[in-house]
């Protein structure tokens, strides 16, 4: 009995309940595994956290503006010598005669709020306001002539040195040593700030606006280099669909499976892997050294994004191509469908879900492109003109966004590094969009077999 | 069939701008990225107060700039060239092989070029040329010998300055600056330090000298960079010990992160660069195709509106962002209103 008991449980260490040193170690493994994946899950989310925390905190403030508004006497004297209130001779005075009239509205203000300041010259007000209040001013004289010799009020943009002083850039112990303002014009802005006459507001401008030059970064905008960025797209989007389709079309449905194929096919996947700085060497020499198509223009940037784009469209149409069960076609072709009506009336339908989605994504990747427009001249100071038309947006110079955050970033004066990072906030939304709409149309369009 | 139609659209767009393209009607110009704020704060204002549009500035260094104003004479080629240097000789033939024979160079006024550190980094607040020379240059004076560059630390030569590793942020070859740099500081140093005669008496002719002079040590004291100011602020910023070569105009931009040196006691302002007392500095230039004037509807004014006197005058915007107006200014807007060349001289 004893003896047939102990036969009956020979290894009494093996349980199902409990664990033996082995199991124990197996699951040990396990759970090891476990929280290496949750680890590396929590370490890409830190950092997504990181960027996205460093994206904001350093570009929102690139949405926010500090204006001026003060009434502007627009003094005949000065802007209609001959009181004809002609335009066309009214146009002959510079924004550098706008200027003074504009200083002596603001120091007028020092002097109607009573503010004690050692500043005692409408000339030393030249620090605070943008050097685009003279053009401001001057754009709505020409445009209303009967308005000199009034009093008109303006909301001007404040000086960048002044707005990065309220968004809190310019410190007071670095100001001693910056020639562009000095401690006595901050007791002044902070003055002003209690009247009411300058303010932090939302700043449009910083999204529909066109480049500005070096010595003004408040006024900058990303609007004409986002337009810039759209007509690449439309060249990329009319050119590399069609022909990505039907070169997958082709491949896939009806080219015969031989060495040339292969190559083919091969040279497609490398060329999804090509660098796109590459790309825009061969934009440089083909469709401007060669083809002589206009430098910098929107046309020659979607030429060259369209060659990078193409790999991305035709492997991805290709997949969902071969994700179209064959026995689909079989159906059309066995009720006398020719190939070519099985691909495009059963076949080609049932991918385009997949296939658009490709094409978001290509674009997408084509959009956030730098590198290739350095070298075909979309760098500098370039996004200034709103083009007028559909040929002039194709042709006339222009940046795209990217580019355009770039160049930001590399500027001398600090406030445009703030407009690199809203900028690039700005290019994030649109990415987000992009793929945001890929992965509805993949969710609600896409068939499982 | 779509796709056909799809396909077919796109080619007819295409044609379409490629014809309306055929007139172009703003000024176009590239060049040198020191000028490039310059042009833009001009371009600006250029737009604002005249009816032709805002002309297009590109950047990416002179010799890029030039080497494309020299590709030909005709709309698809740039109007202007900016450059922080004179044009060579061999850009002038080059310009002339593709037919570009009239070119008007158009000083704008002088660049200072200064030293600058870390604000709250070691005190780097007074050089010499010869600071700079035995700091970084292959072979050096030492006890009247020349021999290899035994300084690893900037007190090893100069007890003045801070007993600091040697690191040098210097503007890559490809920049203008990289030119007034190894001219102006590096060579000058040579020259004091007596490395030049001393090079001459152990048998080198004196141009081998010369060019043996401009010589940088590759061993990691002296960085390139290639890139913009940016990037050499970038750079200062990490590294507490080194010292930048900036323009004045991005110093200037930049009080609030860096603290500039003197150079032989100057302090570089735009006053002691026009007096010339400041010594390292640089003329900039621009140039214009003279067969494009007229062609291109804005160019000749865009030029004489940047010389004016409200524009590039002691007073103007551009000197308040950092340009150091040319005394001579006057004449330059005599030679732009004549539209006299090169060829022509002065």
């Amino acid at each position: 009995m004893t003896d047939a008991s102990m036969g009956a449980t020979p290894a009494a260490k093996g349980s199902l309940t409990t664990e033996d040193a082995r199991t124990k170690k197996r699951n040990a493994a396990e759970k090891r595994f476990q929280m290496y994946g949750i680890a590396a899950i929590g370490a890409g989310l830190f950092f997504l956290l990181v960027l996205l925390v460093s994206i904001l905190s350093s570009g929102l403030g690139a949405f926010q503006q500090t204006f001026i508004e003060v009434p502007v006497y627009l003094d005949p004297a000065k802007l209609d010598k001959n009181g004809n209130r002609d335009p066309a001779e009214m146009a002959k005075v510079s924004t550098f005669g706008y200027g003074p009239l504009i200083e002596q509205a603001i120091f007028a203000q020092v002097e109607a709020n009573g503010i004690a300041t050692p500043l005692d010259s409408s000339k030393d007000m030249k620090a605070l306001i943008s050097a685009s209040a003279a053009a401001q001013v001057r754009d709505v004289v020409l445009a209303n002539p009967d308005l000199v010799g009034e009093t008109v009020s303006f909301r001007m943009l404040a000086a960048s040195r002044v707005d990065g002083y309220l968004k809190g850039r310019v410190q007071r112990e670095d100001v001693a040593r910056d020639k562009n303002i000095d401690a006595e014009h901050l007791d002044l802005t902070d003055a002003f700030v209690d009247a009411g006459i300058v303010a932090k507001q939302f700043n449009i401008d910083f999204v529909i606006g066109a480049d500005a030059s070096e010595s003004r970064p408040e006024q900058a905008g990303l609007g004409v280099s986002m337009l810039g960025s759209l007509f690449m797209m439309i060249v990329v989007l009319v050119l590399a669909l069609p022909i990505g389709v039907a070169a997958s079309i082709y491949l896939e449905e009806f080219a015969p499976q031989n060495r040339w194929t292969d190559l083919i096919e091969v040279n497609i996947s490398n060329l999804a892997a090509v660098p796109s700085i590459v790309f825009g060497i061969l934009g440089l020499a083909v469709f401007i050294q060669f083809a002589h198509l206009p430098q910098s223009a929107p046309l020659v940037g979607g030429l060259v994004l369209t060659l990078m784009t193409l790999p991305t469209i035709i492997i991805s149409t290709r997949a969902s191509l071969k994700a179209v069960p064959p026995s689909i076609r079989d159906a059309a072709l066995g009720l006398g469908a020719s190939r070519t009506q099985s691909v495009f009336h059963h076949v080609l339908p049932l991918a385009m879900p997949g296939i658009l989605t490709g094409t978001i994504i290509g674009l997408a990747q084509a959009l956030g492109e730098t590198a290739p427009l350095l070298l075909i001249g979309m760098v500098g100071y370039i996004a200034t003109n709103y083009p007028d038309g559909l040929a002039s947006g194709f042709m006339d110079p222009n940046s795209a966004m990217p580019a355009q955050i770039y160049e930001w970033a590399k500027r001398a004066d600090p406030a445009y590094y703030e407009r690199a990072w809203g900028g690039i906030i700005i290019l994030l939304l649109f990415l987000m969009t992009m793929n945001i709409i890929a992965i509805i149309l993949r969710r609600r369009f896409e068939r499982r077999w | 069939m779509s796709i056909a139609k799809l396909t077919a659209s796109a080619l007819t767009i295409a044609a379409v701008s490629a014809s309306a393209a055929a007139a172009r009607d703003n000024v176009q110009v590239a060049g040198s990225s020191t000028v490039l704020p310059y042009a833009s704060i001009v371009a600006e204002a250029f737009g604002e107060n005249f009816d032709f549009p805002t002309p297009v500035v590109e950047s990416g260094g002179s010799s890029a700039g030039l080497k494309r104003f020299c590709q030909g004479v005709g709309e698809e080629h740039t109007d202007i060239a900016n450059a922080s240097r004179a044009i060579r000789e061999k850009e002038i033939a080059a310009c002339a092989e593709n037919g570009v024979t009239d070119i008007i160079e158009v000083r704008i006024g002088y660049d200072g070029i200064v030293f600058a550190s870390q604000l709250d980094g070691p005190d780097y607040t007074a050089f010499t040329e010869a600071d700079i020379f035995n700091a970084l240059a292959p072979k050096v004076m030492v006890d009247g010998q020349l021999v290899d560059n035994p300084h690893k630390l900037w007190s090893d030569f100069n007890p003045d300055l801070p007993s600091e590793e040697i690191l040098a942020f210097i503007p890559g070859t490809k920049h203008g600056t990289r030119e007034v740099f190894e001219e102006k500081v590096v060579a000058a140093g040579c020259e004091v330090t007596g490395a030049l005669e001393a090079m001459i008496a152990g048998g080198m002719s004196e141009d081998d000298a010369e060019d043996a002079c401009l010589a940088v040590m590759s061993d990691g004291r002296a960085v390139d960079i290639d890139g913009d100011y940016t990037e050499t602020l970038a750079s200062i910023d990490a590294n507490a010990n080194g010292i930048g070569v900036f323009g004045l105009a991005f110093y200037e931009n930049n009080t609030d992160k860096l603290k500039v040196a003197t150079m032989s006691g100057v302090e570089p302002t735009t006053e002691t660069i026009s007096t010339g007392e400041y010594p390292v500095s640089r003329p900039l230039y621009f140039y214009i195709k003279k067969a494009h004037i007229g062609v291109i509807p804005g160019l000749k004014e865009y030029a004489e509106f940047f010389v004016s006197d409200e524009i590039a005058g002691p007073d103007g915007p551009l000197a308040e962002y950092g340009l150091v107006s040319d005394p001579e200014l006057a004449a330059t807007q005599a030679k732009v209103a004549d539209e006299r060349t090169m060829n022509e001289g002065m």
